[in-house]
């Protein structure tokens, strides 16, 4: 038998943790509204499906961004021969405008330090290669996204080492987290060469406070290493506190030593469009970024693609309403959804961005064990037919929460979920709230005011044990 | 185990000299091909030589005395500068000194092999490039293999198929198309590229769908099959002369290495038994694991296919050796005759595809449809766990969902693929004609071609010395005095100087008559001088 390397054979994919169990088990029974009623809700991938209507629309008005269109094909031979690695100056151009415009215009982007990769998944990876050599360790603070497993470890053969978070803060990532952290890799002989936050945070759906990204700036400078801010959901931000970037902060710090510093970007979630694989490296060091440029050709974003969203970002409107819009649909999920959720008992982490919630089912464990979490898990998904993600597979150090994906549904299969869980939780007697608030009408819903409005907008109200809002600004509708 | 034997062609004091430098050096200024023996060298009798600043050393104990050239990177050699010793050193302490900030070795390495004249030549040409009415003074560029000649076929399949191939009307399709994100790609588009594969061998190798891994590219394929197929470390074993972009797609983050199979003028340059196991043995004495062979066929830079003995010979040699095949079929939709072209696909379909998971083909539709920014690569293997893996590791490199489904549209169309492949190769013989016929006119041969968007031009004759200096002079001759960019055989790696490989499918017909013409004046002046 012909061998493979020892990376092919190994296990750096990742595909065998929980995290993809559950798809697996929502392939073969997906849920279907008429066809397969009682299948599995996917609600373990993190996507962005709610503002599809809003490109269908732009798309109409503006034929000649698709080289297919009879306005766009005389463009379609010199996008077809461009293959030149730095870029359409065009989607640069775009990619830049609209990540200022995500942080309110606070920071300007130059197109010339924007990098094109396969997606996120190609940028880290990238990232990781032209900082670090094998064996070498990059610290991430706990719970991350799964993915982060193979995606900076796998062909690279670095290392990862863990900056613990715990839930008695909100996970909030602390000095002593990082310089524990730090020592265990200097114990383990590794050498640490940088620091990768998520923020907004995958899983948490939470964002980095200014004093908390102040403390990490002057962490890395401290020890000299780079910080990675991968900042995929900024766009996601629906609610205050209002998004701070690493962009911002080191404007504000003249001290960062600014090559340090690099940020991982992509439009698969901000704006739902993942299979169109547009990611971005933007570095504030020259040495990575022409470095980073070359390394693209193994990943750059198909000209077509770039064509067109550079057609789509350039167009200011379109960018203001879309940005508006999605944050006022997320906002709009999320609040239905999470209130939803404490009507029987089900907290989650306080939360602003994301297209998710961090669910905790604490008090549902038979023990406080990962095994316990598991079994939940096996039941959530047999039982209830959900697919969450279990807190594990993000490497969380508590058991018992699950990352619950909201984003990727229409209003009727979220009501399903709901009815589900609804359900699930009057079996289990475990509800805390008093059973005649309860509504038990399905087709009952309630609309919920603006944000700036409505009373439940400052963060804490919304754990397990809080009464019914009884604010007149909230109208029920039947 | 290294030897170098001092000879009168250089004293010993030289040669000591030039070693103690080479020593020296830091690990990047090594030419990719030299394998970081110095440790070993420091303690072993110089036993060598060199000449033209390649330093060639005989190994001790192989079965044949062929020569192993040790190529040291011109620019690094010190007494080339004409500098003293120790300012020499101060003078590469500074060029190694790693920046402020660490880096990894992979992004300081000059393994992206930028360096190489072959993209110099692309500089000349962006700084000054030929235009036919404003720029007709510019440089001409015939070093970037790219099709331009069936463009009008695939605009003509647009507009007569707008909607379908975008997301119809109102977009419904748009949506799901944005979310598939799926590594397993668009089953459409797979069905429509195992159909396209099939159509180019003219029925005569069947392609399975789920066989069909997606890449970003044929630069990913060829990086990612050797992720899959080697350890860092290990060799492949590649025909000379090859594409230069495999220094890089082969080896750069790979930590992989590329050992060369010699091929030269005397048989066209075709692969020999005799070549393969020198290649093998010259990697056993360097301590290298030998992984695979990659085959580019058609070949670039040679523009020819390989012959099916030698494909037969090819797949018994790895065979014995228990390694991998990689064939690079980039160009099999651009043989000049649909006949003509064998695929390693079709061996093994007569071998009743037995041993057949060693082989793994890379595919590309940036040469055959003419389409390089739209970065379509595909890896077919015949071995499940590869393919498997290589489907795993095309997450950093999937290609995107609104390129597979207007490909998946188009590529579905029989009609239009039948004619297009018909007339891409029609098209491009007669560009290769033209060509040819120009270039016998102004005196010049090329070893005789059947496929590919471009020649390979024998200019030895026209060498002042025939070495690789030589043919550089010439090269900077014709860069920058006859304006036409083509890439030097040396940065191809052939071991026969005096070769260039010339694209003539990039550019309108127009344009190749003014090269033509170029080359032509450049001979006359060369005859006029003789005499």
């Amino acid at each position: 038998m012909v061998a493979m390397s020892k990376i092919a054979t190994g296990n750096g994919h990742g595909e065998n943790s929980p995290y993809f169990d559950g798809w697996k088990a929502y392939e073969t029974n997906p849920f279907h509204p008429t066809e397969r009623p009682n299948g599995v809700i996917q609600m373990g991938l993190a996507e962005n499906q709610l503002c599809f209507d809003f490109f269908q629309k732009w798309l109409m008005k503006h034929p000649e961004a698709s080289l297919c269109s009879p306005e766009g094909v005389r463009k379609f031979k010199e996008t077809a021969l461009f293959q030149d690695y730095h870029g359409m100056p065009e989607f640069r151009k775009a990619v830049a405008k609209f990540m200022g415009k995500v942080r309110g215009d606070r920071v300007k982007f130059d197109p010339d330090r924007i990098v094109m990769s396969g997606g996120a998944t190609g940028a880290h990876e990238m990232v990781t290669f032209c900082l670090a050599d094998p064996g070498e360790a990059f610290l991430v603070p706990t719970p991350y996204y799964p993915g982060f497993d193979r995606d900076l470890r796998w062909r690279t053969r670095v290392e990862l080492v863990p900056v613990d978070c715990e839930s008695s803060n909100n996970f909030k990532i602390t000095r002593t987290a990082l310089e524990a952290a730090y020592e265990q890799a200097q114990a383990a002989n590794l050498r640490v060469k940088g620091l990768l936050i998520t923020n907004p945070s995958n899983p948490l759906g939470t964002i980095l406070d200014r004093e908390t990204l102040k403390s990490i700036v002057s962490f890395i400078n401290e020890k000299n290493i780079h910080l990675i801010g991968d900042e995929i959901y900024s766009a996601t931000v629906f609610m205050e506190p209002e998004f701070v970037s690493i962009s911002e902060i080191i404007e504000e710090d003249i001290e960062c030593n600014r090559d340090l510093i690099h940020i991982v970007y992509s439009l698969s979630k901000d704006m739902g469009l993942p299979g169109f694989r547009v990611g971005i490296v933007y570095s504030y060091n020259d040495a990575v970024v022409s470095c980073a440029r070359k390394m693209s050709s193994f990943g750059l974003v198909s000209s077509q693609t770039q064509h067109l969203i550079a057609s789509m970002l350039s167009d200011d409107d379109f960018v203001e309403s879309f940005i508006v819009e999605s944050k006022e649909r997320l906002f709009k999920r999320h609040k239905y959804f999470t209130w939803s959720l404490s009507q029987v008992g089900i907290g989650s982490l306080q939360s602003n961005a994301g297209l998710f919630i961090w669910m905790d089912l604490r008090k549902l464990l038979k023990e406080k064990t990962f095994k316990a979490e598991m079994d939940l898990w096996q039941v959530i998904i047999k039982e209830v037919k959900l697919n969450v993600s279990p807190g594990s597979s993000f490497h969380c150090q508590e058991p018992g929460w699950f990352r619950v994906c909201f984003a990727n549904m229409d209003d009727n299969t979220v009501e399903v979920a709901l009815m589900r869980i609804r359900t699930f939780m009057l079996k289990n007697n475990e509800a805390m709230v008093p059973r005649s608030k309860l509504c038990r009408r399905s087709s009952l819903k309630l609309s919920l005011s603006r944000r700036k409005d409505d009373f439940i907008t400052s963060p804490g109200i919304m754990s397990p044990h809080s009464p019914l809002p009884t604010s007149p600004l909230v109208r029920a509708r039947t | 185990m290294f030897s170098l034997l001092c000879t009168g062609v250089c004293n010993l004091l030289i040669a000591n000299l030039l070693l103690v430098e080479f020593l020296h050096m830091g690990t990047h200024d090594l030419h990719p091909h030299v394998v970081d023996h110095r440790q070993e060298l420091k303690h072993i009798l110089l036993f060598g030589f060199c000449y033209e600043d390649v330093v060639y050393s005989l190994p001790l104990f192989s079965h044949s005395s062929i020569l192993y050239p040790v190529l040291v990177h011109t620019q690094q050699l010190p007494y080339r500068k004409g500098l003293t010793n120790s300012a020499r050193k101060i003078d590469m302490a500074i060029e190694n000194e790693q920046p402020a900030v660490g880096l990894s070795k992979v992004a300081v390495s000059e393994t992206h092999g930028e360096d190489s004249p072959y993209f110099a030549g692309w500089k000349a040409y962006d700084e000054n490039p030929y235009d036919e009415s404003s720029n007709q003074s510019g440089v001409i560029q015939m070093g970037l293999a790219e099709n331009q000649v069936s463009f009008d076929l695939l605009e003509k399949y647009l507009e007569e198929h707008s909607e379908a191939s975008s997301w119809g009307i109102g977009a419904p399709g748009f949506r799901e198309n944005a979310l598939f994100q799926d590594y397993h790609g668009l089953k459409s588009f797979r069905q429509a590229m195992a159909n396209f594969m099939e159509q180019i061998r003219g029925g005569r190798a069947k392609f399975d769908p789920d066989r069909i891994v997606l890449t970003a590219g044929a630069t990913a394929a060829n990086e990612l099959l050797t992720f899959i197929l080697a350890d860092p470390g290990d060799a492949l074993l590649v025909p000379t002369p090859y594409y230069p972009g495999l220094d890089r797609d082969l080896r750069w983050r790979t930590g992989v290495k590329i050992v060369p199979i010699h091929c030269d003028s005397s048989n066209n340059f075709q692969v020999t038994p005799e070549a393969l196991e020198a290649a093998y043995e010259c990697a056993e004495s360097m301590n290298l694991k030998v992984r695979g062979v990659l085959i580019t066929n058609p070949s670039n830079p040679l523009g020819a296919t390989i012959q099916r003995s030698v494909l037969e010979e090819i797949l018994d040699f790895v065979t014995r050796k228990n390694i991998h095949l990689v064939s690079d079929e980039i160009y099999s939709g651009s043989t000049f005759s649909s006949s003509e072209f064998i695929s390693i696909a079709e061996i093994l379909e007569a071998h009743d595809y037995k041993n057949s998971e060693r082989v793994h083909i890379v595919y590309s539709l940036s040469k055959d449809l003419g389409l390089p920014g739209f970065r379509v690569g595909t890896i077919y293997s015949y071995n499940d766990k590869v393919v498997t893996t290589a489907r795993r590791m095309s997450s950093f490199t999937l290609i995107s969902s609104q390129t597979q489904h207007l490909l998946a549209c188009m590529l579905s169309n029989k009609e239009f693929t039948e004619n297009y492949i018909k007339t891409n190769r029609e098209s491009l013989r007669k560009r290769y004609e033209m060509i040819i016929k120009g270039l016998k006119n102004a005196g010049i041969e090329c070893l005789k071609g059947n496929a590919g968007l471009f020649c390979w031009m024998n200019l030895s004759p026209l060498l002042e010395e025939s070495t690789r200096e030589g043919e550089l002079a010439l090269w900077k001759v014709i860069l920058n005095e006859v304006r036409l960019n083509i890439s030097p055989g040396s940065s191809c790696h052939c071991s026969e100087p005096g070769w260039f490989r010339v694209c003539f499918a990039n550019m309108s017909e127009q344009t190749l008559e003014v090269a033509l013409e170029r080359i032509h004046k450049l001979m006359e002046q060369r005859k006029s001088k003789e005499t």
